[in-house]
């Protein structure tokens, strides 16, 4: 059973959040994100969860970080300059392992840059902005459904693999209206609690550990410096750190099989877009536009860990055309696994890419 | 149980230098948390970064070691999402007054049930003794070579007026009434704030004139004055030393708080 | 059928709010599809207002409007904005009130603003005015599904009031049509 509801993309993830488990927000406003705040500002207190507005974005994650290690499925939602400030935390929830999920409803940068436009300039940010080697899970919603689908399966990913699950939307997708059905059931993935007679950072095959809830008895010592599976300090042994860095990458970037989340239109297709979030519905449109023209789809719905092996379901591919509302950041990512033409469609502005643009786009590509 | 049993003897000896206070206001928060009666399991020590916020990592409790500045912005979240856990904070002034200032601020404002014990040594300890928004006018350090130009930040001023429950300071001299100052903070719903002068004879005593740990442990019993005395003096109109520590306890009160277990 | 909608006015006429209503009309009762999206600028009030709404019978691809069948101005600025590029065939509602330009296409002149503060007494229902007379002329959603939106999004114990303004637009939007 579903219940139909004319929801916008930023209440549409907070109720997905709810759905999936989410008893602790901690966020600060920062617009296009701020109706997510505001629904679970409204939502929680009536579930028996926690909303804290914070005094920062530093403080927000740092917060929904603490409340993880209570056991609780924590959120907090941002947007750029909020997210800049969230890195340095972002890290340590890797380091420490701590499941979370972070909305990032993006907006133009650098800087305060448009703050009630969109874009999608924060796809590396979310990857590799931390400093140090790590691996984290993106998700990119396409419409108010996915707003809610993907922040529910942000939440299960995050506890499945222990890591930050960003759900990495844009200003179109977070404030439209639109149709949506939301179902009274959602599959809930919880992470597993840590097994008796294991360390507290001691992996089994998945390179995953069991999670030692604070409060629990298993007086598990936390920390951002390196550590060794019982979760000490090891920060001058070099094979600690990099057996511990390792796990961390090999954990999520090994799984890319398991996480991957991908739509694929036309697989016998010449043309292939492969696009995410709010430019994937001009694509759908042109392709829709224009059947029987050998134009694919390559829709992310996961974009990091980056499903290379999706590039291979169109085996007749002779270019690959990439729109992103930045200057290519994901076209880089494609460009390092195929040997046909990557052509970057970028779009900076707020605007979304126009159907007619796309259209221009293939037209150019074919003819050169 | 004594307070022996709640460190972690596994992880011992600690990093601490001879003659740091750490050790002995460690031992002042666990003779504290014994005293009370709480229950291991079902408390978590947390901390930023400096020499600090290394304590958690040695106690037998749950313990989250987090980023520089940020140790009560995690505690915060902890307290909230299950207000039935105990949290103290250990935290030093580099870490709660520099980077964490902010954090500080609101963390009073909003009256967490935290006890929070603020290890103030005037100086950055671990990055080598560079000067810290407490180090004293004159002070040298490594970043103020020529004497700290910059006026130092009273703490405990600072938590009175950002709303704390219970606000106090002494010094690692003071090991009974630290320790009864922080069980009164366990006992005291809403954020404690428990500021304790540390000596560093290593990177603040060796360039100010404390090199020994007793010149350090004298300079805290001559120059604190009970905040009573104090009072009674500024009333008077009589002078007092310029490097006085005033001690004691500064505010016991019941405002609002939050994260109070029901 | 897509057709797509524009509203422009000035903060505070209720712009957005008739644009959500209109697709909650469509969506919920109507059964159909529908996109809303809108203009954000950093003012609460006063300031250009501008929102979309893409009606379909069948999923919604592109979310935008681009070229608009339908228009509704309440405003000069929004005339100047939108309606002096509205496509020939396009039709629009402008309030006389406030708009003096005339577009090139097809157009109603529904003095919501003046029916709202002579008529109804509250110059705030002027939108409400507006989506009577954009529903009995166009027909993007049926009365009975915009009755029961305007419903759902008005705030309690104005329900009555609200209704009276959806049916005073409905008899501008007939006049109006012919």
């Amino acid at each position: 059973m579903t219940k139909l509801e004319f929801m916008q993309g930023n209440t549409a993830s907070a109720e997905g959040a709810i759905a999936a488990g989410c008893r602790f927000f901690g966020g600060y406003p920062i617009t296009p994100s701020t109706e997510v705040a505001e629904a679970m500002a409204r939502r929680m207190p009536k579930i028996g969860g926690v909303f804290v507005q914070m005094e920062d974005e530093i403080a927000s994650i740092a917060a929904v970080i603490g409340a993880s290690w209570t056991g609780k499925k924590a959120m907090t939602a941002t947007s750029g300059p909020g997210f800049s400030l969230m890195m340095e935390n972002i890290g340590f929830a890797v380091m420490t392992e701590t499941p979370l999920v972070i909305v990032n409803v993006q907006r133009g940068g650098p800087s305060t840059g448009q703050p009630t436009m969109s874009a999608q300039g924060d796809m590396l940010q979310c990857r590799f902005g931390s400093h140090g080697d790590m691996a984290i899970i993106a998700l990119s919603p396409d419409s108010v459904q996915e707003m809610y689908d993907l922040t529910v399966k942000a939440f299960n990913l995050a506890e499945r693999f222990r890591c930050p699950a960003f759900l990495m939307a844009d200003e179109i997708i977070g404030h439209m209206r639109e149709r949506i059905e939301l179902p009274d059931h959602v599959e809930i993935v919880d992470r597993r609690p840590l097994e008796p007679g294991r360390l507290p950072f001691e992996a089994g095959a998945d390179g995953v550990p069991g999670f030692p809830t604070f409060g629990t008895g298993h007086r598990v010592h936390v920390t951002g410096l390196t550590h060794d599976e019982r979760g000490y300090p090891a920060a001058t042994d070099p094979a600690a750190h990099e057996r511990l860095v390792r796990r961390l990458v090999d954990k999520v970037e090994n799984a890319r099989h398991e996480i991957a989340d991908y739509r694929v239109t036309n697989p016998e297709a010449e043309v292939v877009f492969v696009c995410y979030g709010s430019p994937a519905r001009a694509v759908q449109q042109v392709v829709s536009d224009h059947p029987g023209e050998g134009l694919g789809i390559l829709r992310l719905r996961v974009v990091w860990p980056f499903p290379e092996h999706a590039l291979a379901e169109f085996p007749n591919a002779r270019l690959f055309i990439v729109p992103e509302q930045n200057l290519g950041q994901v076209a880089r990512e494609v460009e390092r696994h195929v040997r046909v033409p990557v052509i970057s469609v970028p779009r900076l502005g707020g605007e979304l890419h126009t159907p007619d643009e796309l259209v221009r786009a293939v037209e150019e590509a074919r003819s050169a | 149980m004594s307070f022996d049993d709640w460190l972690r003897t596994d992880r011992l000896p600690h990093i601490w230098c001879s003659g740091c206070s750490n050790g002995t206001i460690l031992n002042c928060t666990l003779a504290a948390v014994d005293a009370e009666g709480w229950d291991p399991d079902r408390t978590v020590f947390v901390s930023g970064i400096g020499c600090s916020s290394r304590a958690p990592g040695y106690i037998a409790t749950d313990s989250l070691h987090t980023t520089h500045g940020r140790a009560l912005a995690f505690a915060t979240g902890v307290k909230l999402a299950d207000p039935s856990l105990n949290v103290v904070v250990f935290t030093g002034d580099g870490d709660l007054a520099a980077i964490g200032g902010n954090h500080f601020i609101h963390a009073c404002r909003r009256n967490i049930d935290l006890t929070v014990v603020c290890m103030n040594n005037l100086i950055y300890g671990m990055t080598g003794g560079q000067g810290s928004p407490t180090t004293p006018l004159g002070a040298l350090s490594t970043t103020s070579p020529y004497g700290s130009s910059e006026p130092a930040f009273d703490l405990v001023a600072l938590a009175v007026a950002a709303g704390a429950n219970h606000v106090a300071r002494w010094t690692a001299y003071h090991v009974r009434e630290v320790q009864k100052a922080i069980q009164t903070g366990l006992r005291t719903p809403g954020l404690s704030f428990i500021e304790v002068r540390a000596g560093c004879p290593t990177n603040y005593g060796r360039k100010n004139r404390l090199r020994e740990v007793t010149d350090m442990a004298e300079h805290f019993r001559t120059r604190s004055m009970v905040k009573a005395k104090f009072d009674r003096l500024v009333a008077e109109g009589r002078p007092i030393p310029p490097d006085t520590i005033v001690v004691g306890e500064f505010v016991r009160r019941a405002l609002p708080a939050m994260g109070v277990a029901p | 059928m897509r057709r797509e909608l524009r509203l422009s006015g000035f903060g505070g006429q209720g712009i957005m709010l008739a644009a959500v209503i209109l697709g909650r009309a469509a969506v919920m009762y109507d059964r159909c599809y529908a996109v809303q999206t809108q203009v954000y600028g950093p003012e609460a009030r006063g300031g250009a207002s501008m929102a979309a709404v893409v009606f379909d019978d069948s999923p919604i691809l592109y979310p935008e409007v681009t070229d608009p069948d339908i228009l509704v101005i309440m405003s000069q600025e929004g005339f100047e904005k939108y309606g002096t590029i509205a496509r020939q065939d396009a039709v629009m509602l402008l309030d006389p009130g406030l708009v003096h330009s005339r577009p090139a296409c097809r157009y109603y002149e529904i003095p919501a603003t003046d029916d709202a503060r002579s008529i109804l007494g509250k110059v705030i229902v002027a939108n409400i005015v507006m989506l009577g007379a954009l529903v009995a002329s166009t027909g993007v959603v049926s009365r009975d599904a915009i009755e029961r939106a305007v419903l759902d999004q008005v705030p309690r114990g104005t329900e009555d009031l609200n209704l009276r303004a959806l049916r005073q637009g409905y008899v501008r939007g007939e006049e109006a049509r012919g």
